[in-house]
């Protein structure tokens, strides 16, 4: 049970209290960029490569000109007038807006249509028509460092590979030396596969330039908008847009997950239009454009191996990391490591040495990565280091529970500094692994599991214990173009005890207008229904860094804490003047202070607000308002344990995810039912790349399945009933002990998937297989090892 | 060459000329400016538009709206009386089966009319019913209880739970 010090009225830290947003949602008054219609609104349409590697020879826009409603077809040659065909991306690479000569990818933008409706600017787009000389592109990224291999980024003088990056932590020659003394070692090759967000709303945007005031108007689907202001501040500063003349509106967002982190053309595009004519422009790509030209992630090719000793004791790993990138490096990366958390991938283990290194490369596929629900390559480090545990205790004959047990980092030794450079700030990892087990009744599936194989029937059970990494980020380690990755609030309670709280996040789905209000109700004791959470306008909200990362609770939730904090201090003063003690003499309880002693001699926070505006001491700044920028000084380390029960059907491989069991350790809780329904949608999305997604390219750079008609996001039937239980370990330098939940669940399950069909399949000599791990590569193992027919 | 049609639209009667081409959720959109059908997708895949037309539930980007001229269409916006919230939208809210809401109304469409044909569902029945419909947030568990709570309560039997179940 969850202890709430405030009562079910105030609804603070602890409380299931139903969202406040739902009412708009379920009545239909949700608010997002699409439903936006603005007078004399513009709608952009983009004509798109069919071409993976191609030069354009020539754009003929003279049909599409010809069609009722189209006012004009954009190239990369109008843009380059304004010196606006190319942008910077946040890993301080380059990007094409629209190309003035050559595509790099499929679905890569090429022209942009603008007509006065949708129908008439999607006519448009297929009356334009574009020349090329395709040539041959670059796709696997094996390849692409070989002698030979076509350089791609011609635009870089003095490129002469399609190297990118190389980056390295830990300590190599202590490494090296435990795995050429070591008893065991274990080694596999491993894909996480590139992938994509699919958030149910696409990205989108109307750009309103109003030329009378010079003043920039972007409704967007970003999960940053404060960042995106001071990035078209930088960009388009030389046409006169300054800073103060943009706001950006972050409306209701259908969904982020990472996606809509980076600037993608579309954007661009839309807000040189609309400061050309003067007149809103409104861009919305449609499903498959978004599944083919936004940021994928992940698409790591990972060779993972550990050293151990015969009994089980882990003494070290080894990771080395082929990144694929695509045409650029448009990583949403807010750290200044180029591989993001990967370093994170030591696990939860007590070890001593680790070595990871990454090479980059570019390939003619559309750039990226983001972070998908994933603090940048946690996922990535997660499902390495969880799948070659398993490996090791295959390899000795070890329950993978048991050796789990038998390494974790203990309770006691937190802070834990981990051998890639991080410190741990608290975990209880040993309680989390049992109450996983004895609520899917480990033991018993053992022996069923046994049974089973004697009659040959194919069950497996996987484990995974991760530990994440969240919450960017203290100032030495993250920024974005050189901005620290704070967060903001600001509290403003009114006369009569209600409040206004604004934030530098912008929630996608996550319940901030509910949790921020819970944690302000807990602070200052007034009922979370009446504190008003707002974000998203750049006119409006505190400056921050957004939502993503599940940073939103460790910095913003962190910032309302100690800015009610301040409030409070301010509280207690007033109260000190209104009982005429000293404030040493009051004591708090959440909603009033009261004299120690003297219970019935008290007031109530809406009394101390009331006299703040109306009898506050001589001396004393009226009004009851504050704002606090949080730096965290160290990051969050939620943890996890999952266990996974598969039952595989020996003739077809069909996989059944049977149980799956999931006990999640982020610190204290601030909603229950909020906390339990991130987990359950994060296993969703661990689910789907563990089983079923993966953007698949062929050797020419055609995607061959960029609809939702072959991208198979799991519906309701692949989705099995997620049972979902927590372990609370508070973080010691947290405001709120809380530490973040919303990727843990995407980062921890597919390793336990795939540990499950592996273990299923491990008395036949398997011991590894990629995910998504399908029926079809299933069936291919069964019948090359003689058990299906 | 603009086409008249007539709907009757959450119980109001709208005519208006369309192309022929027009979706029909562009038109409830755009032209009647009743954005809470939403788009996501261009496949018929994810459900986003869901409706009813006449009683049925249809994807919305799957019908031209020349082809609802004469129905009776109702959207998320004609769910709630004046009596209140409609069972299913209080079962979503009180079982927290929306996160993002993009997915939701579509949702609910959808769920009307499984209750509509199976008042008393099982959670398989429930599960294959939805599968026309994605959900990217929420991993389907709490829209399974929001649509159990809406069947009960629409049989007038006893609510179930909804506390979550988080052990």
């Amino acid at each position: 049970m969850i202890r709430c010090k405030t009562s079910k009225e105030i609804g603070g830290m602890g409380h299931s209290v139903k969202r406040k947003e739902d009412a708009r949602f379920i009545q239909g008054k949700g608010h997002y960029v699409d439903d936006i219609h603005l007078p004399g609104m513009l709608h952009m349409d983009i004509v798109r490569s069919p071409y993976a590697y191609a030069k354009i020879k020539s754009i003929n826009a003279e049909e599409a000109l010809k069609i009722p409603g189209v006012l004009a077809v954009v190239t990369g040659k109008d843009l380059e007038k304004y010196n606006l065909h190319w942008m910077p991306t946040l890993m301080s690479d380059t990007q094409m807006v629209l190309p003035t000569d050559t595509v790099m990818y499929q679905a890569q933008e090429v022209a942009a249509v603008i007509a006065t409706d949708r129908y008439a600017a999607r006519d448009g787009k297929e009356a334009v028509i574009v020349e090329y000389e395709p040539m041959k592109p670059v796709i696997d990224p094996h390849k692409s460092l070989d002698p030979g291999a076509p350089v791609l980024r011609t635009d870089k003088p003095g490129k002469n590979d399609n190297h990118i990056w190389h980056w390295e932590v830990g300590d190599k020659t202590a490494t090296e030396k435990i795995f050429a003394e070591a008893d065991v070692v274990v080694k596999e090759q491993m894909h996480i596969p590139r992938i994509h967000v699919a958030s149910i709303e696409t990205c989108g945007c109307v750009a309103d330039y109003d030329k009378v005031n010079n003043h920039l108007t972007m409704y967007m689907t970003t999960q940053a908008p404060h960042a995106i202001r001071t990035v078209i501040a930088l960009v388009a500063g030389h046409v006169g847009l300054t800073e103060e003349k943009i706001r950006v509106v972050s409306p209701d967002i259908g969904g982020g997950f990472g996606g809509k982190v980076p600037v993608y053309p579309g954007y661009v595009i839309a807000i040189a239009v609309s400061f050309l004519v003067g007149k809103p422009v409104k861009w919305v790509e449609d499903r498959s454009e978004n599944l083919q030209a936004d940021s994928f992630a992940r698409d790591y090719h990972i060779t993972a191996e550990m050293a151990g000793t015969k009994d089980g004791k882990i003494l070290a790993t080894r990771f080395k990391i082929l990144a694929d990138h695509g045409y650029t490096d448009a990583s949403a990366n807010p750290s200044k490591f180029p591989t993001g958390l990967f370093s994170i991938g030591t696990g939860s283990y007590d070890y001593g040495a680790a070595f990871m290194e990454a090479d980059a490369v570019y390939t003619n596929k559309p750039p990226g990565g983001v972070a998908y629900r994933c603090s940048f390559r946690v996922t990535e480090a997660v499902h390495a280091i969880e799948r070659i545990t398993d490996r090791f205790a295959f390899e000795i004959g070890k329950d993978p529970a048991q050796l789990r047990m038998e390494n974790f980092i203990k309770k006691e030794d937190f802070p834990w500094k981990s051998p890639t450079g991080w410190t741990y700030d608290s975990g209880d990892y040993h309680a989390g692994l049992l109450k996983a087990m004895e609520v899917v009744g480990y033991e018993e599936l053992r022996k069923e599991q046994a049974e089973k194989r004697e009659r040959g029937e194919l069950m497996g059970i996987g484990i995974s214990t991760f530990t994440e990494i969240v919450g960017a980020g203290p100032s030495r380690d993250f920024d974005i173009l050189g901005i620290k990755m704070f967060d903001s609030a600001e509290i403003r309670v009114h006369p009569t005890g209600k409040a206004i709280a604004r934030f530098g996040t912008k929630s996608q789905g996550q319940g901030h207008e509910t949790t921020y209000a819970q944690i302000i109700a807990e602070e200052l004791g007034i009922p979370a229904e009446h504190i008003q959470v707002e974000e998203g306008d750049t006119d409006t909200a505190p400056y921050g860094l957004g939502t993503y990362a599940s940073r939103s609770t460790p910095t913003a939730g962190a910032a309302a804490a100690v800015a009610a904090r301040k409030l409070r201090d301010k509280a207690r003063k007033i109260a000190a003047y209104l009982l005429e003690v000293s404030e040493e003499d009051l004591e708090w309880e959440p909603g009033k202070f009261f004299v120690k002693g003297a219970p019935e001699k008290a007031k109530t926070i809406q009394e101390i607000v009331f006299a703040a505006y109306t009898n506050h001491p001589l001396g004393m700044e009226a009004g009851f308002e504050a704002t606090h920028y949080y730096d965290p000084p160290n990051l969050t380390f939620p943890s996890g344990a999952y266990i996974c029960v598969v039952d595989i059907d020996k003739e077809t491989g069909e996989i059944k995810v049977r149980r799956f069991v999931a006990i999640d350790d982020c610190g204290n809780i601030i909603n229950p039912m909020i906390v339990q329904g991130q987990v359950h949608g994060g296993l969703t999305q661990g689910l789907a790349p563990a089983m079923y997604e993966q953007l698949i390219y062929d050797e020419d750079g055609n995607i061959l399945n960029g609809t939702f008609m072959d991208y198979l996001v799991p519906t309701a039937v692949e989705s099995p009933n997620w049972e979902t239980g927590h372990t609370v370990t508070p973080s010691p330098h947290h405001p709120i002990g809380a530490k973040g939940v919303g990727e843990s669940p995407t980062v921890g399950a597919p390793p336990a998937i795939a540990n499950a069909i592996v273990d299923a399949l491990s008395h036949l000599g398997v011991t590894h297989i990629d995910i998504p791990i399908t029926p079809f590569k299933v069936w291919k193992i069964l019948k090359e090892k003689g058990v299906a027919q | 060459m603009k086409k008249e049609i007539t709907v009757t639209i959450n119980g109001e009667k709208r005519t208006a000329e369309v192309e022929p081409r027009m979706l029909l959720v562009h038109f409830i959109r755009e032209q009647l400016l009743m954005t809470g059908t939403h788009i996501g997708c261009d496949t018929s895949n994810c459900g986003a538009c869901t409706i009813l037309v006449n009683g049925k539930s249809i994807k919305s980007c799957t019908m031209l709206a020349v082809q609802a001229d004469g129905k009776e269409i109702i959207t998320v916006e004609g769910l709630a009386t004046t009596q209140g919230l409609h069972p299913i939208q209080e079962g979503f809210h009180l079982n927290h089966g929306l996160h993002c809401g993009y997915c939701t109304p579509g949702m609910m469409m959808r769920a009307v009319e499984l209750l509509e044909n199976n008042p008393n569902p099982t959670e398989e029945e429930i599960r294959w019913g939805i599968a026309g419909n994605l959900c990217r947030c929420t991993g389907y568990n709490n829209i399974v209880k929001a649509i159990q709570y809406a069947g009960a309560k629409m049989r007038g039997e006893q609510l179930p739970s909804t506390e979550p179940e988080f052990v």
